[in-house]
C-alpha cells in the first residue's frame, strides 16, 4: 500500500526482530471471538485514476454548483483570492498539528494571534479566540457563557435568527437548565419585535440577536445593547454574513457583550456546508470565561518575542468537567484561510467588497420590486439579502427558474417558515454580475406571468 | 547518533513581524471588477448610524507580495507531518494524502451551497451516504451521523443520545435519577467535559496495576442504580486493549447503563476488530486521526457518531438516506436529539475520508492497522532498556513510558521532549494520561519507515545518555530552534491576546 | 524541604490558618505552591461572602493546573488580598506573608482545634509524597 513506507518484507523483518511470527500475533491481546474473521466490505483499493473518475462522476451530478446562484442564508459565495489556497496548501500549515510545542509551531501561533487581532478589529471587541467550529456552535457556546457569567438562566432569542442556529442552541442548552424564550420578528420591518420589552426581566442572562438577520434586515444593535444593559443582561450579536463587517458599524461599537460570527465569507469555499469557521469575541473582563483556545504573546530567556497557547486552565484538558467548553480541535486551517483573505483584501478591499454587495443588492431589490406581482415586504435597511414575495408559490417558481433559465434564484422560505409559502430569500454578492441579476429578474417576470396570467397588480 | 546544533541566525525570515507591523497606508493586494450597476447614494441604502465610522482602522494594507512572503516565512517556523514523524500519542499523525486534497477541491463539491435543492446535490449526498455505509461497516454500528465537527462534538452528541434513550426507556424524569457517567481515570479531558454538557455528573473508575479498567471497582460503581453509562477508550489511553471489554459492557448493561466508546484510538482496530461486536452502544470517530484528514494546525476535524439500531432514532437530524436510486435529506425523526451544527457538518473532511477509504480498500485498511501497531511495538521494544515502561502488557498502536529513571538525575519529561526537538523530531505527547507520572505517550502511526523509527529510537537513547552525562544540555533544550522556551507563566499572568497600535 | 511555620494551623487540603481573636487569615502552604508551580491567577471571593468549613472559596491556577481551595473554617469574608490580582506570584514567593488570600471572621472558633498542627501537617505531607 503506497502510503505505508515499510514494505511487506521490511515488516516481516521487524516482526522477527521483536519476536513475533506474523502480523496476526500483534493482536493477541484481543480475544479471538472479537477478532474479525472476514475482510471488511467497504471498497476495493482504487488507483488515483479510478478514484478521481468516481468522484468527478458524483460531482457532475451537483447541478447546483454549475449555475449562478442567489442563495445566502448562512453560506455565501464570495471571491476567493488565488493566494489563499496556495498558502493553506503549504505542508507546514496543513499537515502541522495543534501548536502544543511552541518552539516549533510559531508559524501556526503567530497566524492565530493575527487572526484573533483581526476578529477584534472587525467585531469591535477586545478579545477573540482561535476559532469555533462554525457560527451556529459559536452561538450555542455564547449562550452557555452568558449563563456562566450572569448566573441567570433565561435567554431571549428572536425569530429572525438563522433557524438552524436556533436549533443548535436548543440542542446545546437542553440539559443546561437554560430556558430559551422566543420573541417574534416584526412582520413590517423584519427586525426583532417590540414584544422583546415584555420578555426582558431580571432573570435574563442574554438577548440573542442576529444582524444582518436571517431576512437580511439590519437590527438596531445599539438600542438593543442599551435595553440589555438596563436589565443586567448580556447582548449576544450573531453575524452570518461576515463581509457585512466591512460596511456596518461593529457590534462592539454598538455595545455588544459577546459577538459570534460565521467566518466562511472570508476566503472559504461553500463546500456543501463545511468546514467553516466560528468567530468568537468578547470584552476583556470575560476573557477567563471564553471557550476555545487562546494565543498570547510570550518571551523567551533572550527576550525574543513569540506566541503561545495560554489561559489553558479554562479548557477541557485541565479543568475537565468544569471547563468553559469541551472544544479541543477547532478550525485552525480555515482560520488561516480567513486570515490570508483578510490580509490580502485588507482595509480597502474589505470595504470595497461590502460596498459592491450592498449596491448590487439594492439594484436587484429595486428591479425585482418592479416586477408586476412581486414585492419586497420588509422595510428595515438591508445589507446583501432580502425577502421577495412572489405572486405564486416560491418553491416551484424557483425550480422553474433553475430548469428553464439555469439560475438558482434564491431560497424558498417555506423550508423554515411554513406560513410564508410565497416568500423567498435572495442574496447578492460581488460575484453576481449585472447580467446575472437582470437574467434573474427577466426569468422571474416571465415564469410568474406564465403561472398566474390573470393576477392583479 | 550525532547531532549538529546550530545557533539561531538573524536571517530575515526568522524575524518576520506581525502583519500589522508590515502594513503601510496605500498598499494594495487585490483587485475587483468595477461596480457594474448604477450606484445609489450609500445613505439611501444604509443610514449612516448603521455604518462603520472607523474606516476599518488597524486592518492591514499590504501588497500581494507582502502576503506571500509573510505567510511563507511563518510557515518555515513550523514542524509538520510532511517533514517527518510526529509521535504524538492519541493524535494519529499519519500521512495527509495529496489526492484527498484534490478530491476536496473538485469544483462540483467546492462550489455547492449546502441549501441547494436535493435534486441539485445528488452527488454530494451520495458521498455522505457512502461514507456512512463504510463507517458503519468499520465500526459494526449501523446508525451513523457525520454532522459533528470534531471528536469532542461527536462525544457530546453520543452522550446526549444516551441521555435521550434513557429518558424514553425509563420514562421522562428518569434521567434525573440516572445522572452518573462513569469515566476512567486515564480518560481524555474532553470526556468529562462532554458528559457535563449533557447534564451528567462524573464518577471516576480506577485502573488496575496492569493499566486496565478495574472490574471490581466498575461493579461497585454500577451497583448504586444511578449509572447512565460508561465512557471508555479502547485501546485505552495507555495503548492497551481492554481485553475484558465484553464483560465491561455486560456489567454496564446489566446495571441499566449504556457504553460509549471514545474512538480516538481506532487506528489499532480498523479491519481487525469492531466496537459494535464488543458490546459498545455508541462511538465517535475522529476523521482527522484514523482517516488521515489533515490537522491543519488545530482543525478542521470531523467527529462522526455511530450507534446501534436501538439508538438510531436519537441521532442528529437531518439524516441522509437512500430511497431507490435517490439520496434524501430526511428530518422525520421525532426522537432525534436535534441538530448539533448548521448544515451537514464538515463536508470537506468527509470527501477526504471517503477518498482515504477507497485508496486503501478493504485490504489496505487492515494493512495500515497492522503497520501502525507494528511500529509502536517496535519502538516499545527499542526503548525498553533506557526508559521506564510502566505496563508489561503488549501495547497496541501507542506506548507509554515514564521519566522515572531520568528524573533521578533531575531531568523530566518536559526536558526530554524539548531535547528531542534538537534531534529533528516533534516531541511525543507529554503528561497525558494523567495517571502516569511524567507520561510520554508515543504513537508513530503506520506512516513511518523503519529507518526513521531507528533514528527516533537512537535519538531517545542518546537523550537518556545525555541525561546522565550532561543533564544541562537536556534541561536547557531546545538549542536549535529560532526561539527558546517561552515564559508561559508571565504570558498567563498578563495575557496579551491581540496586537494593538502604539497610541 | 517545604517551610511549615510552627505558629500556624493547617488543613489536609494544604491551606494554612493564622488566628487572632475571632479573625483568621487563610492561604495555601509552601508545599502547595511548590507542587502547583508558578501561580498565574487566583480566584477569590468578595468581602461579605460566607463559607462553611470544607466549602470551596476559590481556586488557584498555574500554567498547567488549577486547584480548588477549601475553607478550613466557617465564617464571613471580611477582607481579600487584592494585590494577588496584579501579582499572583506573591503566592509562590511568600505563601505565608504577602501571599495571604482571605481574612475571615470566624463563626465557630472551636473549629480551629480540629485543624492540624505544624508537626501533624509535616507528617501528613511526608506521607503524601511516599
Amino acid at each position: 500500500m503506497r502510503y505505508i513506507p515499510n514494505s511487506p518484507e521490511e515488516r516481516a523483518e521487524m516482526l522477527h526482530q521483536i519476536g513475533l511470527d506474523s502480523a496476526a500475533d500483534l493482536f493477541s491481546s484481543i480475544p479471538a471471538d472479537l477478532r474479525l474473521a472476514r475482510d471488511l466490505v467497504t471498497s476495493p483499493a482504487l488507483s488515483e485514476i479510478e478514484l478521481l473518475s468516481g468522484f468527478e462522476r458524483m460531482a457532475a451530478l451537483n447541478t447546483g454548483a454549475q449555475r449562478p446562484s442567489f442563495i445566502g442564508a448562512g453560506a455565501y459565495g464570495h471571491y476567493i483570492p488565488t493566494v489563499v489556497d496556495h498558502i493553506i496548501s503549504r505542508s507546514e500549515f496543513f499537515t502541522a498539528y495543534t501548536p502544543y510545542q511552541p518552539e516549533i509551531s510559531q508559524g501556526t501561533l503567530q497566524v492565530i494571534f493575527e487572526f484573533q487581532t483581526l476578529v477584534c478589529q472587525l467585531t469591535g471587541m477586545e478579545v477573540a479566540n482561535a476559532s469555533m467550529y462554525d457560527g451556529s456552535t459559536a452561538l450555542a457556546e455564547a449562550v452557555l457563557m452568558a449563563e456562566r457569567v450572569t448566573k441567570r438562566s433565561k435567554v431571549i432569542t428572536c425569530g429572525a435568527v438563522h433557524p438552524e442556529y436556533l436549533d443548535v442552541v436548543n440542542t446545546y442548552v437542553q440539559h443546561a437548565g437554560i430556558e430559551v424564550h422566543h420573541v417574534e420578528f416584526d412582520s413590517t420591518t423584519g427586525q426583532i419585535s417590540a414584544s422583546l420589552a415584555e420578555a426582558l426581566d431580571d432573570k435574563t442572562a442574554a438577548i440573542v440577536v442576529q444582524s444582518p438577520n436571517f431576512f437580511g434586515c439590519i437590527e438596531d444593535v445599539a438600542a438593543l445593547a442599551q435595553k440589555a444593559q438596563a436589565a443586567g443582561a448580556l447582548l449576544i450579536v450573531a453575524i452570518t454574513e461576515a463581509i457585512s463587517m466591512g460596511l456596518l458599524r461593529s457590534p462592539g461599537a454598538c455595545g455588544a457583550d459577546i459577538v459570534i460570527a460565521e467566518g466562511q465569507s472570508f476566503g472559504v469555499p461553500l463546500s456543501f456546508g463545511g468546514p467553516y469557521v466560528g468567530l468568537f469575541a468578547t470584552r476583556e473582563k470575560y476573557a477567563r470565561q471564553i471557550p476555545g483556545r487562546l494565543v498570547g504573546e510570550a518571551f523567551d530567556k533572550q527576550g525574543r518575542r513569540g506566541f503561545v497557547l495560554t489561559l489553558a486552565t479554562r479548557e477541557q484538558h485541565i479543568r475537565r468537567e468544569r471547563a468553559t467548553s469541551n472544544i479541543c480541535t477547532n478550525e485552525g486551517l480555515i482560520a488561516l484561510a480567513a486570515t490570508v483573505y483578510l490580509e490580502t483584501m485588507g482595509r480597502r478591499g474589505l470595504q470595497e467588497v461590502a460596498l459592491q454587495c450592498a449596491q448590487k443588492t439594492a439594484y436587484a431589490a429595486w428591479r425585482i420590486a418592479g416586477i408586476p406581482g412581486f414585492s419586497v415586504p420588509f422595510t428595515a435597511p438591508r445589507f446583501n439579502e432580502f425577502v421577495v414575495r412572489a405572486p405564486t408559490e416560491a418553491r416551484s417558481l424557483l425550480t422553474s427558474i433553475a430548469l428553464e433559465r439555469g439560475i438558482t434564484g434564491g431560497l424558498a422560505l417555506g423550508r423554515y417558515y411554513s406560513d410564508r409559502p410565497n416568500d423567498f430569500l435572495v442574496c447578492v454578492t460581488e460575484l453576481n454580475t449585472r447580467q446575472e441579476i437582470d437574467a434573474l429578474v427577466d426569468g422571474l417576470a416571465f415564469i410568474a406571468s406564465k403561472k398566474a396570467p390573470k393576477m392583479q397588480r | 547518533m550525532e547531532s549538529e546544533i546550530t545557533k539561531v541566525t538573524s536571517h530575515i525570515s526568522h524575524n518576520e513581524t506581525l502583519i500589522f507591523e508590515r502594513s503601510r497606508t496605500g498598499r494594495i493586494g487585490y483587485r475587483l471588477p468595477p461596480l457594474d450597476v448604477e450606484e445609489s447614494p450609500i445613505d439611501s441604502i444604509i443610514p449612516s448610524r448603521f455604518r462603520r465610522d472607523d474606516d476599518l482602522e488597524g486592518v492591514p494594507e499590504v501588497s500581494e507580495v507582502d502576503v506571500i512572503r509573510h505567510f511563507v516565512r511563518m510557515s518555515t517556523w513550523n514542524y509538520s507531518i510532511d517533514l517527518g514523524m510526529y509521535p504524538l500519542g492519541s493524535c494519529t499523525m499519519k500521512y495527509n494524502s495529496r489526492l484527498n486534497e484534490r478530491v476536496a477541491r473538485i469544483a462540483g463539491f467546492a462550489n455547492l451551497h449546502p441549501l441547494a435543492d436535493e435534486s441539485d446535490a445528488q452527488g454530494a449526498l451520495q458521498v455522505i451516504y457512502e461514507l456512512q455505509q463504510d463507517l458503519a461497516e468499520i465500526t459494526g454500528l449501523p446508525g451513523v451521523s457525520l454532522q459533528p465537527a470534531a471528536g469532542a462534538h461527536g462525544e457530546m452528541t453520543g452522550v446526549m443520545i444516551i441521555r435521550a434513550y434513557i429518558d424514553v426507556r425509563d420514562g421522562a424524569g428518569a434521567s434525573a435519577k440516572r445522572r452518573t457517567m462513569l469515566i476512567p481515570d486515564s480518560a481524555h479531558g474532553t470526556n468529562p467535559a462532554s458528559a457535563h454538557l449533557s447534564g451528567f455528573s462524573v464518577k471516576t473508575i480506577r485502573s488496575t496495576k496492569e493499566g486496565l479498567t478495574d472490574l471490581e471497582h466498575l461493579r461497585e460503581l454500577c451497583s448504586h442504580g444511578e449509572v447512565a453509562g460508561l465512557m471508555l477508550t479502547n485501546p485505552n489511553t495507555l495503548g492497551l486493549f481492554e481485553k475484558n471489554i465484553k464483560e465491561i459492557c455486560e456489567i454496564v448493561h446489566e446495571a441499566g447503563g449504556l457504553v460509549y466508546m471514545d474512538g480516538a484510538n481506532m487506528n489499532a482496530l480498523v479491519g481487525v476488530a469492531r466496537p459494535g461486536d464488543m458490546g459498545v452502544d455508541v462511538i465517535h470517530l475522529n476523521l482527522h486521526k484514523t482517516f488521515s484528514t489533515p490537522h491543519g494546525g488545530g482543525g478542521p476535524g470531523c467527529g462522526p457518531c455511530c450507534c446501534t439500531k436501538e439508538l438510531e432514532p436519537f441521532l442528529p437530524v437531518p439524516r441522509i438516506t437512500r430511497v431507490g436510486q435517490e439520496f434524501k435529506v430526511d428530518y422525520g425523526y421525532p426522537r432525534s436529539i436535534g441538530r448539533v451544527k448548521a448544515f451537514f457538518g464538515n463536508y470537506g473532511m468527509m470527501l477526504r475520508a471517503l477518498s482515504y477509504i477507497q485508496t486503501h480498500g478493504n485490504d489496505g485498511l487492515r494493512e495500515a492497522t497492522e503497520a501502525a501497531v507494528l511500529n509502536a511495538r517496535y519502538i516499545a521494544h527499542g526503548l525498553a532498556t533506557d526508559y521506564d515502561k510502566p505496563f508489561d502488557a503488549a501495547p497496541m498502536h501507542e506506548v507509554v513510558f515514564t521519566d522515572k529513571r531520568q528524573s533521578r538525575k533531575g531531568v523530566h519529561t518536559l526536558d526530554i521532549a524539548k531535547r528531542l526537538i534538537d534531534y529533528g523530531f516533534h516531541p511525543m505527547t507529554i503528561y497525558f494520561p494523567l495517571i502516569v507520572q511524567g507520561a510520554m505517550l508515543i504513537e508513530p502511526t503506520e506512516s513511518v519507515g523503519h529507518q526513521e523509527l531507528d533514528q527516533f529510537i537512537a535519538a531517545m537513547r542518546s537523550i537518556a545518555r545525555e541525561a546522565v552525562v550532561d543533564p544541562e544540555l537536556v534541561l536547557n533544550a531546545p538549542h536549535s530552534t529560532r526561539i527558546g522556551r517561552l515564559d508561559e507563566a508571565a504570558a498567563a499572568r498578563k495575557p496579551v491576546l491581540r496586537w494593538k497600535p502604539l497610541s | 524541604m517545604a517551610n511549615v511555620p510552627e505558629d500556624l494551623h493547617y488543613s489536609k487540603d494544604h491551606e494554612w490558618v493564622s488566628v487572632e481573636g475571632d479573625v483568621a487569615d487563610i492561604g495555601i502552604t509552601d508545599y502547595a505552591q511548590n507542587s502547583l508551580g508558578d501561580v498565574v491567577y487566583v480566584e477569590l471571593p468578595k468581602a461579605g461572602e460566607e463559607f462553611a468549613a470544607n466549602e470551596s472559596f476559590g481556586s488557584v491556577e498555574s500554567v498547567k493546573a488549577v486547584s480548588e481551595m477549601f475553607s478550613p473554617v466557617s465564617g464571613t469574608v471580611v477582607a481579600v488580598n487584592e494585590a494577588l490580582a496584579d501579582e499572583p506570584e506573591k503566592v509562590n514567593g511568600d505563601p505565608y506573608g504577602e501571599g495571604w488570600m482571605i481574612r475571615v471572621r470566624l463563626s465557630n472558633p472551636g473549629e480551629v482545634d480540629s485543624l492540624l498542627t505544624a508537626a501533624e501537617y509535616e507528617d501528613f505531607t511526608k506521607a503524601e509524597t511516599e
